[in-house]
């Protein structure tokens, strides 16, 4: 069983975001990093970028698989978390907290009501 | 055997040749010079020549004992069983050796005359020839030093017509998410931008998805690349309607040829519509492959994209004598040396020949039937992730074990203790705890009942003691590696300038 803070969004591909008023706090769930496993490799955007939804942001390597990380609400880039540079286990020690990965100024707070609750991420991995 | 009965970590092994290097050792005795000596700076005036080289220095018995050690830590074909999925380990005839190491094929020069290299430019001819019947297709390049190699040629080759035909807007090329990954890598590094279409329930390409995306692309749509049978082991039935629809849409076919093991002899790709595809002569054609090379990923054509083919090509001129055709004026270029690894192209000549046109057949059904009857035996224990008749190859899904808290990658591991090669593992992606078992041909039962029982005496481990598979392996010369610091770390490097000290401490 993994970790799915009930505060969170989470999209189906993977990624959970947290809002603070019009900024979105965006990484990947316990379930993905788990399925991962160990992460060795993170490319991310650089700020300013524009985002639209579904595109993708950056891609994450472990020792199976590289994968592709999903936009999952549109926005201009505004941080990235350099300090997994390097440092990449962060992601699968604590991917709700320190292994987030960018932080994005929401474009359109509607898409918001997309994304699924806890509760339906939890249905649609099958835990 | 106990956890706690097992050796120790991971420890040195062997040292390398500079770590058993002592200065003025020998391994020849040169006789002396009949013609006087010149120092190299008078020879090669105003070159820069380093004043120092730190080669080993060692006896002749000394560097035997260290390759032949080396290579007892080695697995290969030729110790054990290796069903690595995806990959064809089947056995490679010695007899393809002898081939090789005639005088006319391994002690000839590229730069030679050709009235002096005939044969071996014969063979290149009748290698074009013989692959074009297999494949169905209308022309062969040799070139491709690998499947990956000819997966980019082949993404040439169909940019190339695109352009010909003032249609370079055509810019979308659809790869199911189910492919090698070498796929929209080949395509991406042609310029091409990647449309992904998805797996369906029976595991096969999902028709109204792949109808969905050609629609939304039709006008600029480059071509479809599809594996067949798939990456999970299954024929692709709705082949011809899929060719159908791409051709409709003004697209081109690349076959990706890595599983043509389960259809030389039986069945022509060029028949289902694929207008491009490679075969890899180090899997389906018994080259030797998993340590470095030289593979060969030959690409063969259909008519319409001849013009385009790589030079040179090897031709029968009127004379009846054969030669190298460079002029090809809508060629993309040269994409190897010379004619491709020749060598390689040899000894899968060698292979065909020896099966001949009547018995090729029997390589894929005897690769199927292997194939098949481990699914059927490991069925029971260890769950097909799509039940049902397979081709050359079967995958299973492990995901139903994280309860025992037990993966994919622990029961590749433990297999290494009952002395196999792990299958392929977490390929395809679409398969969660995903592992592949392809057996090849050329394994008899004896072997395949051996490896089933051992599969299920790991499946008993996982109830018994998931430590000994999460520990796994114990007796294989190292233990489990530590993957991540390896990947992040890469260092595969050593410099005679480094303390052996250092690395032999336990």
């Amino acid at each position: 069983m993994s970790t799915i803070p009930a505060e969170l969004k989470y999209s189906k591909s993977h990624e959970w975001v947290r809002f603070d008023g019009e900024i979105a706090t965006i990484g990947i769930t316990d379930h993905a990093q788990e399925e991962l496993g160990d992460v060795v490799y993170i490319e991310l955007p650089e700020a300013g970028r524009m985002l639209s939804h579904d595109d993708i942001y950056g891609t994450v390597e472990s020792v199976k698989a590289v994968s592709e990380l999903y936009t999952p609400v549109s926005g201009e880039v505004i941080e990235v978390n350099d300090a997994l540079s390097g440092a990449e286990s962060v992601v699968n020690e604590s991917p709700y907290e320190s292994g987030w990965m960018i932080r994005v100024r929401v474009k359109d707070a509607a898409e918001m009501d997309d994304l699924l609750s806890a509760d339906g991420y939890k249905s649609e991995i099958g835990e | 055997m106990l956890v706690t009965d097992l050796p120790p970590t991971n420890k040195v092994l062997l040292p390398t040749v500079f770590e058993i290097s002592r200065p003025g050792r020998v391994g020849v005795a040169m006789p002396a010079s009949d013609v006087g000596e010149t120092p190299i700076s008078e020879l090669l005036p105003g070159v820069p020549l380093r004043a120092d080289l730190p080669l080993p220095e060692v006896t002749e018995g000394e560097l035997v004992r260290h390759f032949i050690k080396m290579s007892s830590l080695n697995y290969c074909v030729d110790k054990g069983f290796y069903p690595l999925g995806s990959c064809t380990m089947k056995y490679n005839p010695k007899v393809n050796d002898m081939a090789v190491n005639l005088g006319g094929f391994a002690r000839i020069h590229p730069y030679q005359p050709e009235s002096t290299v005939q044969g071996a430019l014969e063979v290149l001819h009748s290698m074009q020839e013989n692959l074009s019947a297999i494949l169905g297709m209308d022309a062969v390049s040799l070139h491709p030093a690998a499947g990956a190699h000819g997966e980019l040629l082949g993404m040439m080759l169909i940019r190339a017509y695109h352009a010909h035909r003032g249609e370079s807007h055509r810019k979308f090329v659809i790869v199911p998410t189910a492919a090698h990954g070498t796929n929209p890598a080949s395509a991406a590094r042609c310029g091409y931008k990647i449309v992904p279409v998805n797996t369906d329930e029976r595991g096969l390409v999902d028709m109204a998805h792949l109808e969905a995306q050609i629609e939304k692309h039709r006008s600029e749509l480059a071509g479809f690349m599809l594996t067949n049978p798939n990456t999970v082991g299954l024929f692709e039935s709705d082949i011809l309607q899929i060719s159908q629809m791409i051709h409709d849409a003004g697209g081109l076919m690349y076959g990706d040829g890595a599983n043509m093991n389960a259809l030389v002899g039986t069945a022509r790709p060029g028949d289902m519509g694929f207008d491009v595809m490679h075969v890899n002569l180090h899997k389906t054609f018994s080259v030797p492959h998993g340590g470095g090379g030289p593979g060969s990923g030959p690409v063969g054509v259909k008519a319409i994209l001849e013009p385009f083919l790589p030079v040179p090509q090897a031709v029968k001129k009127a004379d009846g004598t054969f030669g190298l055709d460079y002029e090809r004026p809508l060629s993309i270029g040269k994409v190897a040396p010379f004619a491709g690894a020749f060598l390689a192209v040899v000894r899968a000549y060698a292979y065909i020949r020896h099966y001949g046109r009547e018995n090729l057949h029997r390589i894929s059904e005897d690769a199927v039937l292997n194939a098949n009857y481990l699914r059927v035996e490991l069925a029971d224990t260890f769950p097909v992730a799509y039940d049902r008749v397979c081709m050359h190859e079967c995958v299973f899904t492990l995901k139903e074990w994280k309860k025992f808290g037990v993966k994919a990658l622990d029961v590749a591991k433990r297999i290494i203790d009952y002395g196999y090669h792990p299958p392929t593992m977490y390929f395809p992606l679409i398969v969660p705890e995903c592992l592949m078992i392809e057996p090849t041909e050329t394994e008899s039962i004896e072997t395949l009942d051996a490896f089933v029982v051992a599969m299920k005496q790991i499946a008993a481990e996982v109830q018994t003691d998931p430590e000994l598979l999460r520990s796994a392996p114990h007796i294989a010369p190292v233990r489990r590696l530590d993957e991540a610091f390896a990947a992040r770390r890469l260092d595969l490097a050593w410099s005679p300038q480094e303390k052996f000290a250092a690395t032999m401490e336990d």
